[in-house]
C-alpha cells in the first residue's frame, strides 16, 4: 500500500513519517510518532479525548487525516509541561482532584489551555461552554472547572 | 480498507483536474467533521479524497463590491472572530457557530455544512435568508447558484460530477436590515437541530418592514426557502396578527419525519414558533443598531 510522506512539528521538534490516507492524525500521534498522551475515545468528534492544536487552533485529532496536517504546527498534551515542571492546569487538576480514570485528562488540559491563550479571564459559564466538547464520565465536571478557573487566576498572576 | 488516493492541490485548476481524472468515488474533504465520521462508519468508501483548503480561494475572507464572500472552507471559529461579518451578517455567523464544539468548530465550514446535504444543516436556512449564493467551480467552468438550489434530498446535492463550491456571497443588505437564526434542541449544545428558522428582514424609516427572506431548516427533505411566509410580512409593522399569519404559513409548508427527536405535529409546530421569534429578533437587531 502506497503511503506518503508528511512533515509536521510536534511539540516544536521536527517530525517526519509516512501515512496511509485512511490514518487520522490521532493514528499518527499514537502509532507513528510513539505520542500516546492523546488519547481514543469515541472516534467521532464527540467527546473531545484526542483534543490537540493544529497550527494554534483546537480540534479532534480523530477528525483529522494524517495527509492533511501535512506542513502543520502540532501541539499535543506532551508539550504541555514536564513531570518535574508541570504546567499550571495539570498541578491544578492534580489539587482539585478533577480526574479519576483519566482518559478525558489530555484532552481537558490542551482544551483548557487553548482557551486561556485566547482568554486569559474566562466566566466560568465561557469555561464550561469552551470544554463543552470533551466529555468526562467520572468527575460531574465540576472540580474539573474549579481547576480552570483557578489555574487561570494562577496564570493571570 | 482499499487503498484510498489524497490528492491537497492549491489551485482550482489542479483540483478541477484531479477530481476529473479520479477514479471511482472521490469525495472533497474541508473540515471532514462529516466525512472522516462517515468513512469511519462505512457509509462512505472513498477512492479518492480531495483536500481543498490549501487553495487560497477556499480560504479567504474577502469585502467585494457587492458583499462579503467566504471561502467554501472556512471554519466555524474563523468566522466567529471576524466582527464585519457577524455584525452584518449575525443570522448566518450564529447559525454556523451553533454546529458541534468548540473543537469541530475549528474545522467545520459552510461548504461542508451545505455539502453533506442534511435537512437539518444548521447554517443551511440562515444563508438562505441571508440571500447568499455560492460560487461552483467544475469541469465546465465555474457559475453561480443560490444556495437554496444545492440540496435536492437528504444527502443528495445538485452539484454535477468534479463540481465543487469555492466561495458564498453573502450579498449587501440595505440600510435598516438585519437577520437571525434559531433552532430547537432538546439540550443547550451540540445536538443536531428539530426544527431551525432563519429570518432576514429589512424595514423602512417608520418601521414598516419592506423586504422580507424565511428559510426553514429540519421540516422538510431539504432546507426550504418559504416565500408566502415571508411575503406575510412586507408590508406590516410586525404586529402580533402579522406574526400569527407568519406562523401559520411556516406551518403550512411543513413536511417533516417523525423520529427521536420530534414528531411531525411537534416540528410543524415548533417551525411557526421559531420563525415568529426569529422575525421579532432580526427586528430587535435593526432597531437596536
Amino acid at each position: 500500500m502506497s503511503k506518503q510522506h508528511v512533515t509536521m512539528e510536534v511539540n516544536g521538534d521536527p517530525i517526519e513519517f509516512l501515512c496511509r490516507t485512511d490514518q487520522t492524525l490521532l493514528d499518527c500521534l499514537r502509532d507513528e510518532i510513539g505520542l500516546t498522551g492523546t488519547k481514543e475515545g469515541c472516534s467521532t468528534g464527540d467527546c473531545g479525548a484526542c483534543s490537540v492544536t493544529v497550527d494554534d487552533r483546537l480540534v479532534c485529532s480523530c477528525l483529522v487525516l494524517g495527509v492533511e496536517a501535512d506542513g502543520s504546527k502540532i501541539e499535543t498534551i506532551e508539550g504541555i509541561g514536564e513531570s518535574e515542571d508541570l504546567h499550571p492546569l495539570q498541578r491544578h487538576f492534580l489539587e482539585e482532584a478533577a480526574l479519576q480514570c483519566g482518559i478525558c485528562t489530555p484532552g481537558f488540559i490542551v482544551a483548557a489551555k487553548n482557551l486561556l491563550e485566547k482568554n486569559p479571564s474566562p466566566t466560568e459559564e465561557e469555561a464550561r461552554y469552551w470544554l463543552a466538547g470533551n466529555l468526562c464520565r467520572c468527575t460531574g465536571y465540576d472540580k474539573i472547572i474549579r481547576a480552570v478557573m483557578k489555574a487561570a487566576e494562577e496564570m493571570r498572576g | 480498507m482499499a487503498e484510498i488516493q489524497f490528492a491537497a492541490p492549491e489551485t482550482i485548476g489542479q483540483a478541477i483536474k484531479i477530481l476529473a481524472g479520479a477514479k471511482g468515488k472521490s469525495k472533497i474533504l474541508a473540515g471532514g467533521t462529516d466525512l472522516l465520521v462517515q468513512m469511519r462508519s462505512g457509509r462512505i468508501e472513498p477512492s479518492f479524497i480531495v483536500d481543498i483548503k490549501n487553495i487560497p480561494e477556499l480560504s479567504e475572507i474577502k469585502k467585494e463590491k457587492n458583499g462579503y464572500r467566504i471561502g467554501a472552507a472556512v471554519s466555524g471559529a474563523r468566522l466567529g472572530e471576524n466582527k464585519t461579518v457577524k455584525k452584518k451578517w449575525p443570522g448566518v455567523v450564529e447559525a454556523l457557530e451553533l454546529i458541534g464544539s468548540t473543537q469541530i468548530q475549528g474545522r467545520a465550514s459552510l461548504g461542508g455544512n451545505l455539502c453533506n446535504g442534511s435537512p437539518a444543516a444548521d447554517s443551511v436556512p440562515a444563508m438562505i435568508a441571508a440571500g447568499a449564493k455560492c460560487k461552483v467551480a467544475g469541469p465546465r467552468g465555474r457559475r453561480t447558484a443560490k444556495v437554496e438550489e444545492i440540496i435536492i434530498g437528504p444527502g443528495k446535492t445538485s452539484l454535477k460530477k468534479g463540481e465543487f463550491i469555492v466561495s458564498f456571497l453573502l450579498p449587501n443588505k440595505p440600510k435598516k436590515s438585519s437577520e437571525a437564526y434559531l433552532r430547537l434542541i432538546p439540550r443547550t449544545e451540540m445536538d443536531i437541530a428539530v426544527v431551525g428558522a432563519g429570518v432576514s428582514l429589512t424595514l423602512d424609516s417608520k418601521g414598516v418592514c419592506s423586504a422580507a427572506r424565511v428559510a426553514l431548516g429540519a421540516v422538510a427533505p431539504t432546507p426550504i426557502l418559504v416565500d408566502e411566509a415571508a411575503n406575510i410580512l412586507v408590508g406590516s409593522d410586525l404586529d402580533a396578527t402579522t406574526l400569527n399569519k407568519l406562523a401559520a404559513a411556516c406551518r403550512e409548508v411543513c413536511n417533516p419525519i417523525d423520529d427521536m427527536r420530534g414528531t411531525v405535529k411537534y416540528r410543524t409546530k415548533v417551525a411557526g414558533v421559531l420563525a415568529t421569534r426569529a422575525a421579532k429578533i432580526a427586528a430587535d437587531r435593526i432597531r437596536s443598531s
